[in-house]
């Protein structure tokens, strides 16, 4: 089977078969999103619980192929711990292994931030650790969107958390 | 239903006799080798007569139908009408040069059928029968209808083979006014007995709507032994064209139903207050039809009758036999087949899911090996969610697949396992 080295590397076929950050978080205090992938028919529960504009922990359950269960894997390992300015630059930077486009704005900074600057900064490979293992996924196509899939959920919990901690200040 | 005919010896019919794979340019073409196409089922691949007389169509005779009074707007025109008598006569329509609407598709058959009767027919009190197996395509229609009119949706279960659970029907019937069944499953293969259905239903009064997409490529249909009363077929699945479909009625029915889609070729007057619409089957065929496709599509159906409908469905029954035991020996309890076992009550299209293996991941490792299999819900979530599945591979055979298709599929799950081992 040559050729499919690049796509089931030893690292993507280690967080296939043991998830890291597994389940669910107790909602409140962490937000739950749920995504779907239409082409494929997977699901996926992110949870996210963010104290002091910081990512303290993440969970993800569902099932997904093994790209994409461990494109999540290898995400809640990299953004766990992480401010939302490091996170942001993480997701940048998976966004380019992806070759998605630079024009959409990450939703859960302000457009201020430098990510979301016309040339952002993203991680050198030295800096990205095992999240480069994604990086033959952009050779497949149509897997780019398994791979995107808990990452987009994943922004989505997050601006949903956010929203969340200023509603109540802004509320009289 | 449509069976292999009991009057041919088995001699006449060996398990390749269908087989016409140098008919088929694709085969040729593909430089990827072997190219392996196990996804009839989602589209077929086309022999090469009929690229050819679409060419022709173009090169020679297009104009427009319906309307010129020049001579190749005539030819076009009788083309036309021609492939929809064709049609008609093939699904056995009693009625066949008024009761063919030509559509895009399969799917826009289905729409136009439950918007056009389904609008005349059902009230906020009504109820709809339809199964758990049907295709997005006699689901989602109805849907729509219902959140529009608020009418209910009843739905016949499944038995645990992957059959219409029909020991309830009666009551399931009790107060419906229209039934949607598809005749084979585009998952799990089941040939379902509409026959038997459409029978009982209208004994309870309900009309019924048959889903033909995956089954009239591969069968003899013949609408008045089904006893149905509308049918939605697609070209694409039966070595024609794509963007091309029909729908069949039974004339009275085409009558009632509202038209859908609005513009020219669908009226027969219109003023600034109003429209009148035209006759059938133009009512229903708004705007420049698919004319190339349906030439290609008659073509299409010559090449199948050259071939025989039941030499076909012996041959993927056949070669359905031997793909169910061949995957079984081969892999033993890393497969999970799901649907009928008896390759007689299915069609050749086989579901499965490799232990701890998601069907993404087998078709991308197949795809390596040259071997195309379809990954995911296949339009059918609902079923998914009764298989307890998210997505499953499957494999579907037509009469240009042949015993060492079937090999190289099994050859390459088991490199698939090695793999992921
Ligand atoms: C059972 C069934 N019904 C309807 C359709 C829809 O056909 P089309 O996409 O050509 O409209 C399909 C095709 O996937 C099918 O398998």
């Amino acid at each position: 089977m040559s050729g499919l080295e690049d796509l089931y590397r030893e690292i993507i076929l280690d967080h296939y078969k043991s998830p890291r950050n597994q389940g669910r978080l107790e909602s409140p205090p962490a937000t739950l999103e749920e995504g779907f992938n239409p082409l494929c028919g997977d699901e996926i529960t992110v949870s996210v619980l963010l104290e002091d504009e910081i990512v303290t922990d993440v969970k993800i359950d569902g099932q997904g192929c093994s790209i994409s269960k461990s494109s999540a894997s290898l995400m809640s390992a990299a953004v766990k711990g992480k401010s939302l300015r490091q996170i942001a630059t993480i997701v940048r930077t998976f966004k380019s292994m992806m070759s998605i486009p630079e024009d959409e704005a990450i939703p859960f900074v302000g457009p201020d931030d430098p990510s979301n600057a016309s040339d952002p900064p993203i991680l050198s490979e030295a800096e990205m650790g095992e999240l480069i293992a994604l990086q033959g996924v952009v050779k497949f196509p149509v897997r780019i969107k398994c791979a995107t899939l808990a990452w987009n959920t994943f922004s989505l919990a997050l601006k949903k958390a956010q929203d969340a901690k200023i509603a109540p200040s802004e509320a009289p | 239903m449509a069976q292999v005919s009991t009057t041919l010896t088995s001699s006449e019919l060996t398990p390749t006799s269908a087989i016409r794979r140098e008919d088929f340019p694709i085969f040729n073409e593909v430089e990827q080798k072997p190219f392996v196409y196990l996804d009839s089922a989602s589209s077929s691949q086309r022999p090469l007569v009929v690229l050819e007389a679409m060419d022709r169509y173009y090169r020679s005779t297009h104009a427009n139908v319906h309307r010129g009074v020049y001579r190749i707007a005539e030819e076009a025109t009788a083309l036309y009408e021609r492939a929809r008598t064709h049609l008609g006569n093939f699904i056995g329509a009693p009625d066949p040069s008024r009761e063919i609407v030509f559509t895009k598709n399969a799917t826009e058959a289905a729409n136009l059928f439950v918007q056009g009767l389904g609008r005349r027919r059902l009230d906020a009190t009504s109820t709809v029968l339809l199964t758990h197996l049907e295709h997005h395509a006699n689901l989602v229609p109805w849907m729509i209808l219902k959140e529009q009119l608020g009418f209910a949706i009843r739905y016949i279960p499944l038995t645990d083979d992957g059959r219409l659970d029909l020991s309830d029907l009666d009551q399931l019937l009790d107060g419906v006014s229209l039934v949607g069944v598809s005749l084979a499953s585009n998952v799990l293969g089941t040939i379902n007995p509409v026959a038997a259905i459409a029978e009982r239903a209208h004994l309870a009064g309900a009309l019924v709507f048959g889903d033909g997409a995956q089954f009239v490529p591969h069968n003899t249909t013949n609408v008045v032994e089904l006893g149905i009363d509308a049918l939605c077929i697609t070209g694409h699945k039966m070595l024609g064209p794509t963007g091309i479909g029909a729908l069949w009625a039974r004339h009275e029915l085409l009558e009632e139903m509202q038209p859908f889609l609005g513009g020219g070729e669908m009226i027969a007057d219109v003023r600034l207050d109003g429209f009148t619409p035209n006759v059938i089957p133009y009512k229903f065929e708004a705007g420049t039809p698919p004319i190339a496709e349906a030439v290609g599509w008659e073509c299409a159906l010559s090449y199948l009758e050259s071939i025989g409908m039941e030499k076909i469905r012996h041959h993927e029954v056949e070669l359905t036999r031997y793909a169910l035991s061949a995957l079984e020996e081969g892999l033993g309890d890393a497969i999970t087949i799901f649907g009928p076992r008896d390759p007689e009550s299915r069609g050749a299209v086989i579901s499965f899911e490799l232990k701890e293996i998601h069907p993404h991941d087998v078709s991308q490792l197949l795809d390596q090996e040259g071997v195309c299999v379809r990954a995911g819900h296949h339009c059918a979530k609902p079923l998914m969610r009764q298989l307890g599945v998210a997505a499953t591979a499957r494999a579907s055979l037509y009469l240009y697949n042949g015993h060492e298709d079937v090999d190289a599929l099994v050859g390459a799950l088991q490199k698939c396992q090695a793999f992921f081992r």
